[in-house]
């Protein structure tokens, strides 16, 4: 058998608290397409940093042959100089500067002091060629669709002698044509040599394209299938993307009591600007007190534009369509409108939208409720210490005073930090985006333990997660997204991590 | 959810002295450099840097800049910069002298409308910033070149207009009267002690109350050896400036002004949701949008209580040189930002009090105040009041990132 261009032997890789790659093995042969598939948090995106130098040699164990020859890379610098190049999600293009100029961007031809545009640009024609790219190389990048800038992202990969190239999600953000092209190109730079690995959530395109597939789970390699020899199928695939079975993490909740439609969304469609494209399509969904909604997806599926564009609208996307809140339709201008009709909004990203870091618990805590404990215009600071001091029992939060600031608690206690400001509120209706993110095995308990017993109080909950056994664990009812359309709904009996993962990755 | 009440409901607010000045820790220092710049220069000037009448002078040459910092470090907490506030004070300086001089304005009338006329124009200044989010060093960039141009338009037929309204000129000159107590402590402002005295009694009873109130939460608060310790603290110090200024004319409008604004200010943005909201936008934006707070609502009230605090100034300004001139004003705004900055203000945002920025702008005044005793060159001057900026906000960022 002939020498892999690339092996990654027992790679482990750990951060603080997790063990995000453990003992991956990844083989890839000369000249193939490699397809890179695993669900949300699966370690492919850390083993391709590991690979391109980002997660630098010594920070990793294991070890990565490149042609039979040992590698240390130190940084992408090194990865590049051994032919491997790596195209992120997103693009790191610089908008105001033309396609050429973007394409030898830190390798500029000069003659000395002087960057050589003529050379530059005739030696982009030559390039943009290879990509299939008919543009003008003096064009700005920002008044390029986002399908084009992708290709000279591409293009400015192969400028170097590239002989891996990586692509990460490149189809996520485009249309069906661009995506189209884009498979064109792959099979076209396989012809002429290049070997590529494609990281990839859509198994329709991967099944299209790829002649291996490895599958990554919990950090693991799981298996890696040759696509004509063994016989793969989509099934096959999801089986092995999921296949754990759900470990007896949730708590039961001990009465179900599901009562009045307390939100209603109809054809609830948006629009953003700043994408230039639509994020949101005909979405009709009905939640209930006392039940707990789970809206799957994977990443870029549209579920937390769905949270903020029904919760006041902050990024204002264009919206139409109907919310109803108990029956009544309600127009949020912001999300101060959103929180007077008792809905609130535990953010995806706590550290970003969620807390302010650098105050400290009490405040963060009575933040959306100020008014509750303000008599003449005064806030009252002693009633403030106390409700904090409540759901920082109720919560279990550890914290060695509310004087502390947020920014210096573990992510657990963070997002009981926010989950107590929410609830203090008093909310009917409260979005959870993932709740459980980045945190530990026993504060997930709790939360779902707090969620369980909110529910009971009658309160309405919409989690949002891209973790399935979560979604199965702890949800009444499940919608699944993808592509800013809802794909499916279903109760959780009828459920299962394959059907949700299929139409998940059904575009 | 009873098997996660594991904690007791009881209610614990530890406070020893240690942890305060470990949380508050830049800013005690600034006010322990405050105290050692004064305790230099009162020993290289034998004593007249701390006499009654170089510190009643220091203040009143400090209230304009002073009462641009407060408002500046509410710009700066919420990220922005305010560069048009010296312009702005030195036009509204300029227009108050108009009304009062050849309108014939009464001064009871001048005052409220150039507070208006401030309020507006802080307005006016923000739409951009709060709208479509343009940043705050253009808008107000612009908005200072404007007001410039205003303040040259105004002022062009007639050159420096001189006040002759003696209620006006006795806002940045004046002092309160005293008492008729005749040969009761000669040579000493008695109103001013008695000024004094009550605001020791009203912070001992407020402290007292507050004390209570904590108690009566079950609440820890500090030992009572260390609750007196405080009072006598605060006491000595509120007693001994009242005593320094009552060697002189007393306390003057100025003072007067200077306290109501910073009384104000510190309540709003220490006891009201509007001062958290401030903060909160500080802080971080989008959360604070996401809490139901409106980012652009905020932009605008900070962006008018600056420009009202531009019209005090520009109305204290006029009134101690008792006359509005072409360069009123001119680069007010940086010794504001610096006053702010070396307060304690982050540009990071979020964070920097009132208090903190009027004790940067007391080290900022002394430092020109005692050089100006000691004969030091201008030029000098410069260069030590830019090394101390710079200190001070170098050890701020050292003392936060240990934190």
């Amino acid at each position: 058998m002939e020498t892999p261009i690339l092996e990654m032997k027992s790679i482990t890789k750990e951060f603080p608290g997790v063990k995000a790659l453990d003992n991956v093995t990844f083989s890839v042969r000369k000249g193939e397409v490699h397809c890179l598939v695993g669900e949300n948090g699966a370690g492919k995106s850390t083993l391709m940093k590991v690979l391109s130098g980002v997660h630098a040699f010594g920070t990793y164990t294991g070890d990565i042959f490149v042609e039979g020859e040992l590698q240390k890379f130190n940084g992408i610098r090194d990865s590049e100089h051994a032919g491997i190049a790596i195209i992120y999600q997103e693009l790191a293009l610089i908008p105001e500067l033309s396609v050429y100029e973007n394409i030898f961007l830190g390798n500029e031809v000069s003659n000395g002091i002087v960057i050589d545009s003529n050379e530059s640009i005739s030696q982009a024609i030559d390039i943009l060629k290879k990509v299939g790219l008919d543009v003008n190389p003096l064009t700005k990048i920002k008044n390029l669709g986002v399908g084009k800038q992708q290709l000279v992202e591409i293009a400015k990969a192969l400028k170097k002698d590239v002989r891996i190239l990586i692509l990460d999600e490149p189809t996520a953000a485009l249309n069906e044509t661009d995506s189209d092209n884009l498979l064109q190109l792959i099979r076209g730079l396989k012809e002429q040599g290049v070997t590529c690995i494609l990281i990839s959530h859509k198994l329709r395109e991967v099944m299209e394209i790829a002649d291996t597939i490895t599958v990554l789970r919990d950090g693991k390699t799981v298996t890696t299938l040759d696509v004509e020899a063994d016989k793969v199928n989509e099934p096959v695939l999801i089986k092995h993307m999921v296949g754990r079975s759900i470990d007896n993490i949730f708590p039961k909740r001990e009465n179900v009591n599901i009562g009045e439609e307390v939100l209603r969304l109809e054809n609830w469609s948006a629009f953003s600007y700043a994408l230039g494209r639509d994020i949101l399509k005909n979405v009709n969904i009905s939640v209930h007190a006392g039940e707990i909604v789970g809206i799957a997806g994977l990443m870029g599926s549209g579920r937390t534009e769905l949270a903020k564009s029904i919760f006041g609208n902050p990024d204002h996307y264009r919206l139409s369509g109907k919310v109803f809140i108990n029956g009544k339709e309600q127009k949020f201008r912001s999300p101060h409108d959103a929180i007077k009709s008792s809905m609130a909004y535990v953010t995806e990203d706590r550290k970003g939208n969620g807390l302010i870091l650098i105050d400290d618990v009490k405040h963060n805590i009575s933040l959306a409720n100020l008014k509750e404990i303000t008599t003449g215009g005064v806030i009252n600071e002693n009633e403030e210490i106390l409700i904090a001091n409540k759901y920082r029992s109720e919560l279990n939060i550890k914290t060695p005073t509310i004087q502390q600031k947020v920014r210096n608690l573990s992510g657990g206690n963070q997002q009981k930090v926010s989950l107590g400001k929410w609830l203090f509120v008093k909310p009917g209706i409260m979005i959870l985006d993932e709740p459980t993110r980045g945190i530990d095995v026993g504060a997930k308990y709790e939360i779902y333990t707090i969620m369980n017993s909110l529910v009971e109080q009658g309160m309405s909950i919409i989690m949002i997660s891209s973790e399935l056994p979560e979604v199965l664990g702890m949800s009444d009812r499940i919608y699944v997204m993808s592509a800013g359309k809802i794909n499916g709904e279903m109760p959780v009996e009828d459920a299962s991590q394959e059907g949700i993962m299929a139409l998940a990755v059904d575009y | 959810m009873e098997d996660l009440k594991v904690k007791s409901n009881q209610a614990h607010l530890s406070k020893s002295l240690l942890d305060i000045m470990k949380t508050n820790i830049s800013q005690y220092f600034m006010f322990i450099a405050l105290i050692v710049i004064m305790i230099f220069f009162t020993v290289t000037t034998d004593g007249v840097f701390i006499s009654s009448r170089n510190i009643s002078n220091l203040i009143n040459q400090m209230g304009y800049i002073a009462v641009l910092a407060v408002g500046m470090t509410l710009i700066i907490v919420i990220r922005h910069i305010e560069l048009s506030v010296g312009y702005l004070a030195g036009f509204l300086g300029a227009f108050s002298a108009i009304a009062l001089t050849f309108w014939g304005w009464p001064i009871y009338a001048v005052i409220p409308a150039v507070m208006i006329l401030g309020i507006l124009a802080g307005l006016l200044t923000a739409t951009p910033v709060a709208k479509l989010g343009v940043p705050a060093f253009v808008s107000t960039m612009a908005a200072g070149l404007i007001f410039r141009g205003a303040l040259l338009l105004v002022t062009m037929g007639t050159g420096t207009i001189v006040i002759r309204d003696p209620v006006f000129n006795a806002i940045g000159n004046g002092y309160i009267p005293d008492l008729p107590l005749g040969g009761f402590l000669p040579g000493k402002h008695k109103l001013t002690l008695i000024i004094g005295l009550i605001g020791i009694i009203l912070s001992i009873l407020s402290a007292i109350k507050s004390r209570r109130t904590k108690l009566s939460y079950n609440f820890q608060v500090p030992s009572f050896g260390l609750f007196i310790a405080q009072l006598v603290l605060i006491s000595g110090l509120i007693g001994y400036i009242s005593w320094i200024l009552s060697g002189y004319n007393g306390i003057s409008w100025s003072l007067v002004i200077l306290l109501l604004v910073v009384a104000v200010f510190q309540f709003i943005t220490t006891k009201t949701p509007l001062g958290r909201h401030i903060y909160a936008v500080g802080g971080n934006p989008e959360a604070a949008e996401l809490s139901g707070i409106s980012v652009s609502k905020i932009t605008y009230i900070v962006f008018a209580a600056m420009g009202l605090l531009s019209s005090l100034s520009g109305i204290m300004y006029a009134s101690r040189l008792r006359s509005a001139t072409t360069t009123a004003g001119l680069g007010f705004e940086t010794d504001a930002i610096a006053a702010a900055f070396v307060g304690g203000v982050s540009a990071a945002g979020g964070v920097g009090t009132i208090t903190g920025s009027i004790i940067g702008a007391l080290v900022m005044m002394s430092l020109t105040s005692g050089m100006n005793l000691m004969n030091i060159d201008i030029s000098i001057q410069y260069i030590v009041r830019g090394a101390v900026l710079v200190l001070a906000v170098v050890f701020d960022r050292i003392t936060r990132r240990n934190q």
